[in-house]
Order: C-alpha cells, then sequence, then structure tokens
C-alpha cells in the first residue's frame, strides 16, 4: 500500500466519489467481457474467481484461447446455457480515485426494461459498438433511452478495433455515423467521449494502447477516474416528499424523508403540499444529533413550529420555489409489461412517496427511434416509447423529468398483476383534452335556451381562445 | 460547506430509504437478524431510520442449531442491551431428528434448517416483508436480484421475470399470500461494511478478530471445534491456530482463514491484500452446480 498507515487509506478512501454507470450495446459487442477486463485490470479479481474463469474458461467458454471475461458476469443458469446476459447485474470495484457501481444490461430488445432498471441510477452510459458492424438499430435505441433517462455523460465504446486492424478510419467512420445520428435528436446527452479500444486484447481499458497510435485520447479508465459528476446531484428546487411520520411520544411529531431535491436549513419557510399550508422547520433530526442543513439525497427527520396536518405522500417545499401541482400530466412512458396497455384500467401510479390511481387518457405518439420519428398509435406494447396524458385521482406535485429526475418520475402498477406496467418520465403539466373538439353538444336537447344559450356560447368562444378547446354548439 | 455525501454516507442515505419505504407500505414486515457483521450494520441502519423513535418491526433469527456458541452469546447479550424485540424460531421436527451437517451433509442440513425453518417462520407470523441483509457483490446470482424482490405465495424467487426497479421508487404491491423480500445493503461491498463499521462502532461478533482457535482441516476448509458434536475421529485431528472468520454461519460449513488481525483496522488491511473472495469459505456455495441460485428460487435469502 503506498499511503504509511491504514487510518490515512480510509481516510482518503472515504472522500472518493461514487460514479455508477450503465453498459449497453447489442448481443456480442462484448460488453460482458469488457467489464470482466475492467474488473481484472483494475485487479478487482480474487485468487479463487480467477481459477474459477480459467476453468470455466476451458469448459464452455467462448473466446478460443483467451480467458472468457464474460463469464464472470454471466451469473444465472438459464445465461450460461444460453450465452446471454438476461437481466442486469450489477458489479462493484474500486480504484485509487473513485467507487464504480455497473450496471451490465443485456441487448436484446425483448429485455430494453432492464437496461430501463439499469439505467435509471446511472450518472454515465458506456454504449458499445462492435467495430465491424458499426451503429447498429439497438445503438441507436439503447442511445435514445440514455438521453430519455436523462443521463448526461456517454462514452460511445468502439470495440474489436483487433478485428479491423485497429483502422483509424473505420473509427472515424463510425464516430462520425452516431454523431450525424445524435444532432437529429433533441439529446439530453451533453458529453460525449468516443473511445476506441479492444475488449479482449486490453486495448484502451485501462492501459493505453501501443496499437491505436493514432488515438490521443483517454483510456476508458482514465475517463471514468476523472469524467466531472460533481453537478448531477440536484441542489436546485427544494423538494421533501414526506416517506413517513413518525410519532415517538406525544411531544415529537417528525417527517421522516429523503429528500428529492435542494438544500433545507434550519428556519427556512415551508408550504405543504397539497394542502398550501406555510410552517417553519424547526429542526433537522438524524440519529447522529442535529443538523443546522441538509441537502439531496440525505435521509433526514424534519420537525416544524406549527402543528400542521401533513402525511406520507404530501411534500414540504420553499415558500416562492413550487413545483406544479395537478391531476394531470403529460409523459413519457416506456411500456414495461408483455401485457400492452389496456385503457380501461385504472393503474396505480407512484410518485416520490405517493401512490394514487390513474387512468390513460390519450396516447399521443409512438417514437420510432429508429428514424427518430413520432408515429401515431392506439396501442403500447412491451418497449415501447409514447407519450401519454394521464389524469390521477389524488394530485401530484410535479416537476418535468428534465429539470428534476425525483419529482418528474413515476411507475405505473398493474391492478391485476402488480406489475410494473411501465415507467414515465413527466413532460408537465397536461393542457385539457383537445378529444372534446370531437364531441358536439345540442344546447336545446339540453335546455339551454334564449339568454343562457347565449352565455354558453360565450363560455365556449372564451375556452377556444384561451385553451384551444373547439366545442360544436347545433340546435 | 461542500453539498456532497461521501461513498459511506450516500449508501447510508439509500439504505435508511429503503428501510422507512418497508416499514410506510407494509403491513407486518421483520428483519431477518444473522447475527453477522452485515446483519449488524443494517440493524444499526434502521435504528438510525426511525431515531428518535423506536423501530417499528422485530428482529428474527432462524436459529439453524448449529451456529458458533459465540454467535449466539453475542445475539442475546446485544439484543437485550439494545432493548430489541428478537424472535428467534428453529425447524423443531428436523431438530428433533437430529438433523446436522455431519449426518446429513450440508445440503439437506441448509434445505431443512435454514430454507424451510425461515418459510415456516414467515408463514406462521404472516410477514409481508423480509430484510436480508444480502450484498449484491457477495455472489454471481446476488447481483442480479432487485432491491425488492418479489415472491410468489410458495416464497419462490423467479429470476427471469423480476419486476423493473427504476430510481428510488419501489413497486411494494403484493396479492394475498405473497411477499416482498428487501435488500438494503444490496449496494455495500465488503469493504464499505467494514469502513461503516469502523467509522459507527458498531459491535460484532469476536469471531471476526483473529484469535488462537482450536481447528480441524476438512477439505481444505479450517472447521472450528464448536461442540461435541463435532464427530471424534476429527476432533483428534484439531490443531491450534491463529484464526479469523470473514462470514459466519453454521460452524460446521463455515472455514477460518489464518489471520492474525484482531482489529477493525487490521482486517480492513488485510482485505485489501486478499486474494480470496469472501464466499470461498462457504461450503453451502460448492455443493451444486450454479448452487446459490437454486437454493434462492427455493426460497433460501
Amino acid at each position: 500500500m503506498e499511503v504509511a498507515t491504514i487510518d490515512e487509506f480510509l481516510e482518503r478512501d472515504e472522500r472518493k466519489e461514487l460514479l455508477r454507470l450503465l453498459t449497453a450495446g447489442s448481443v456480442d459487442d462484448g460488453k460482458s467481457t469488457l467489464i470482466g477486463r475492467l474488473l481484472y485490470d483494475s485487479k478487482r479479481l480474487y485468487e479463487d474467481q480467477l481459477q474459477a474463469l480459467e476453468r470455466d474458461s476451458r469448459r464452455v467458454g467462448s473466446a478460443g484461447e483467451h480467458i472468457d471475461y464474460a463469464l464472470l458476469c454471466d451469473g444465472l443458469r438459464a445465461e450460461r446455457e444460453q450465452g446471454i446476459t438476461i437481466d442486469v447485474a450489477y458489479r462493484y470495484f474500486s480504484t485509487n480515485k473513485r467507487k464504480f457501481i455497473i450496471a451490465d444490461t443485456p441487448g436484446h430488445e425483448q429485455y430494453t426494461r432492464n437496461m430501463i432498471t439499469g439505467g435509471s441510477t446511472a450518472n454515465l452510459a458506456i454504449i458499445l459498438v462492435d467495430a465491424c458492424r458499426g451503429v447498429v438499430t439497438q445503438t441507436l435505441r439503447h442511445s435514445y433511452i440514455v438521453s430519455l433517462l436523462g443521463i448526461r455523460h456517454v462514452v460511445l465504446a468502439v470495440n474489436k478495433m483487433d478485428l479491423v486492424d485497429y483502422s483509424r478510419e473505420r473509427f472515424e467512420s463510425i464516430v462520425t455515423q452516431y454523431r450525424t445520428w445524435m444532432d437529429t435528436q433533441e439529446s439530453h446527452i451533453d458529453d460525449l467521449c468516443c473511445i476506441p479500444l479492444s475488449a479482449l486484447e486490453g486495448e484502451n481499458v485501462v492501459e493505453r494502447s501501443a496499437s491505436m497510435a493514432w488515438y490521443d485520447g483517454p483510456s476508458l479508465m482514465e475517463h471514468l477516474e476523472s469524467v466531472l459528476i460533481v453537478n448531477d446531484t440536484n441542489l436546485g428546487a427544494f423538494r421533501l416528499p414526506v416517506q413517513y411520520v413518525l410519532r415517538p411520544d406525544h411531544t415529537f411529531r417528525g417527517f421522516a424523508a429523503k429528500i428529492a431535491s435542494g438544500i433545507v436549513r434550519q428556519g427556512d419557510e415551508v408550504v405543504a403540499l397539497p394542502s398550501g399550508r406555510k410552517s417553519r422547520i424547526r429542526d433537522i433530526v438524524t440519529y447522529d444529533g442535529s443538523l443546522a442543513e441538509a441537502f439531496a439525497p440525505q435521509s433526514v427527520v424534519v420537525t416544524l413550529e406549527d402543528e400542521i396536518d401533513l402525511s406520507r405522500g404530501e411534500m414540504l417545499v420553499h415558500v416562492g420555489d413550487m413545483p406544479s401541482v395537478g391531476h394531470r400530466i403529460r409523459a413519457m412512458v416506456v411500456w414495461m409489461d408483455e401485457q400492452p396497455l389496456d385503457r380501461a384500467k385504472l393503474f396505480y401510479l407512484k410518485h416520490t412517496t405517493r401512490e394514487t390511481r390513474a387512468r390513460i387518457i390519450s396516447i399521443h405518439y409512438r417514437v420510432d427511434i429508429n428514424r427518430a420519428e413520432r408515429v401515431a398509435t392506439s396501442s403500447v406494447r412491451l418497449n415501447e416509447i409514447v407519450e401519454l396524458s394521464i389524469e390521477t385521482t389524488a394530485p401530484l406535485m410535479f416537476d418535468s423529468y428534465d429539470h428534476n429526475r425525483s419529482t418528474g418520475a413515476f411507475i405505473l402498477i398493474d391492478p391485476m398483476s402488480n406489475y410494473t406496467s411501465a415507467v414515465g418520465m413527466i413532460v408537465g403539466e397536461d393542457a385539457p383534452s383537445c378529444e372534446l373538439s370531437q364531441r358536439a353538444v345540442s344546447l336545446a336537447e339540453m335546455g339551454f335556451v334564449g339568454e343562457a344559450r347565449s352565455v354558453v356560447e360565450r363560455f365556449c368562444k372564451e375556452l377556444r381562445l384561451r385553451y384551444g378547446i373547439d366545442i360544436e354548439l347545433r340546435g | 460547506m461542500s453539498y456532497r455525501l461521501t461513498h459511506l454516507k450516500a449508501l447510508e442515505a439509500e439504505s435508511i430509504h429503503i428501510i422507512r419505504e418497508v416499514a410506510a407500505e407494509f403491513r407486518n414486515p421483520v428483519m431477518l437478524y444473522s447475527i453477522g457483521k452485515d446483519s449488524s450494520v443494517m440493524v444499526r441502519l434502521a435504528e438510525k431510520a426511525f431515531a428518535p423513535g423506536r423501530v417499528p418491526f422485530p428482529l428474527m433469527h432462524i436459529d439453524s442449531k448449529w451456529k458458533f456458541r459465540e454467535m449466539i452469546e453475542f445475539r442475546d447479550r446485544y439484543v437485550r442491551e439494545q432493548g430489541w424485540r428478537l424472535i428467534v424460531e428453529y425447524n423443531r421436527q428436523a431438530y428433533e431428528q437430529g438433523v446436522g451437517p455431519f449426518t446429513h451433509g450440508s445440503k439437506v442440513h441448509t434445505d431443512l434448517m435454514k430454507t424451510q425453518a425461515l418459510l415456516d417462520a414467515l408463514r406462521q407470523y404472516g410477514f409481508d416483508a423480509a430484510f436480508g441483509g444480502a450484498r449484491r457483490d457477495e455472489e454471481r446470482s446476488r447481483a442480479k436480484e432487485r432491491i425488492f424482490s418479489f415472491r410468489d405465495a410458495f416464497q419462490r424467487w423467479e429470476p427471469k421475470n423480476q419486476r423493473p426497479e427504476l430510481w428510488d421508487i419501489y413497486n411494494t404491491r403484493i396479492g394475498e399470500g405473497e411477499s416482498i423480500r428487501v435488500f438494503p445493503l444490496s449496494n455495500w461491498t465488503e469493504l464499505d461494511i467494514w469502513q461503516y463499521i469502523r467509522l459507527e462502532q458498531i459491535p460484532v461478533v469476536p469471531l471476526y478478530f483473529a484469535k488462537r482457535r482450536k481447528v480441524v482441516e476438512l477439505n481444505g476448509n479450517l472447521i472450528l471445534v464448536d461442540d461435541e458434536r463435532m464427530p471424534d475421529e476429527m476432533r483428534r485431528r484439531a490443531q491450534w491456530r491463529v484464526v479469523r472468520f470473514r462470514t459466519l454461519g453454521c460452524y460446521p460449513l463455515t472455514g477460518a482463514v489464518e489471520s492474525s488481525a484482531d482489529t477493525v483496522e487490521k482486517i480492513i488491511e488485510e482485505m485489501m491484500a486478499t486474494t480470496r473472495s469472501e464466499r470461498t469459505t462457504r461450503v453451502i456455495d460448492f455443493d451444486q452446480e450454479a448452487s446459490m441460485e437454486q437454493k434462492k428460487r427455493d426460497g433460501y435469502f
């Protein structure tokens, strides 16, 4: 060990940042091999794991004379039988600079939902491309999902460079192809780093490659250790979704919560939503004592100056920095269920700590990722991405997902199977539905005549002018 | 003030959120307590989650009747001092029939005294959520398990059809007879656990620390001579060695490692240099192909 004492090591190790990353790519792009390589080269493998690896490589490996690093990640029996990765696997390793959690996600189209699962908490995504095959449909699908999930840092890892003679032209044409596609998208990816590598040979994974002298960028590991992620924590608007009310005795009433975003201090003026009642933060309580201030994503207990009614599913925010409050949202939704969307169903919608019932009011469009187009649709099936209008029984306190990953996200749960049918990212408030425009009402039949009729006509005109709602009046 | 959490504080915040979510959403949760280091950390996190109040659910220990004696002593003292509500259950029928690893082998013993005993106890008390201290970095099939892991009415885990789990929004809805296993330490590594034990000064079973102990070498594992149930021919081969345990379970199924690490700091230092992974000292992981995955499908933690 390079430091003098274990205490020094621990002091330093404790200050390390945590980087959560996602790997995605098509079947056979070599994701598992790459992760195995990162673990292997960062000396994170134990002797017995190495022995098992060498034994398994000889027995069932598919890497010829090489060690089959992919076997490290393919944990489940079904995967070993089929030679593919079927679910998200999490891997942990650390270097002298950072700690990492890798979500290894499968490339098969039918398992896109697992990639979404792996990606929701990631700061960075590694998207693998096979240098022989270039950018394929799955690459674009995965990149779209990465952008949709709001992951801002992306590494395009062009793998298997050894099979194209480490060709600079090949690498550059793939990068150009990818960037061209990105330009056609409203992408949220604002940091793209493209690296040519060979996971199998270990070129540009940890050590820089001698075979690609023309490349002067960082190796994958160098990039992962240095990419700036500090700004990813949302310290903007304060949002505290009440998770659990603590009442150990009649003198103490605290609201336990993980701060979804922002910073809160003792004495801050806060408003409870949806009730709108105001109070001030009296104390921020933890097992380790009171805090003068706390910030996302800390789990704390706050107490208030006033006895206001507040329970799980409600939210404390700063006065003057309010989220939207309403029953209707527009959202991008990824369908995760084998069962297609049934619009007659009253789903459970879970958003922060609030669970309510929800109905799908309208399907605006489906995203055709391959062609970067919006397509009209009336059905929603597994792995499809759509924009929906949703109405909830109880009001939601929300921000757009772009602004706040915590208060802009929700899941839909099937009321029959209890399966997580869909995940959603809020775009914003939903304007009253345009479906009304197709309806016609007969005023005479409804009994509106004379003066009453002209009032209704004026009202309908206002609706048209203000909200774009067209109601055809007959007779 | 820097608005950045250290690695351990970030993990702590995540775990507390998970524990509170279960208390808020389930009718009758229980925390499985195995007496090991991970359980000790999990219990501390539960105390943190509800401070200054009390933890609103009991601990339950499934006693295989073959645990190290020091574990049981530690459990009873710790529970008394902390004022925890502890349930202890075991498989009475199998116990009375004398089931044990020396006579029945590790597979039968684990199935009856651990898996069966656990399933019976969960059913008997009607627990709808059970916390476990498993970490994803421990074993290959655990690396793929969700934090909120659904179990059908037969307590089975279906790895191919797990519920998607996104952000920190957990689907806690279950049907009659179904339940959820919850793993608040999913994202912790062995090193994180020891660093946290050091930082928080959490008491752990003394078996983790090196000491001169009487052990027998069995199939490459150093097994502690913990009581007279160990067959005589084995006991005769016993030797005194300075050893400690990296994991704790049933004493005939848990190997010691030779080590002189007798403080938390030395354990961490040793771990940084170690070349063997944690579960190699667990006999049950090797007794059939894909063994942990099969046990989990059967209902084991």
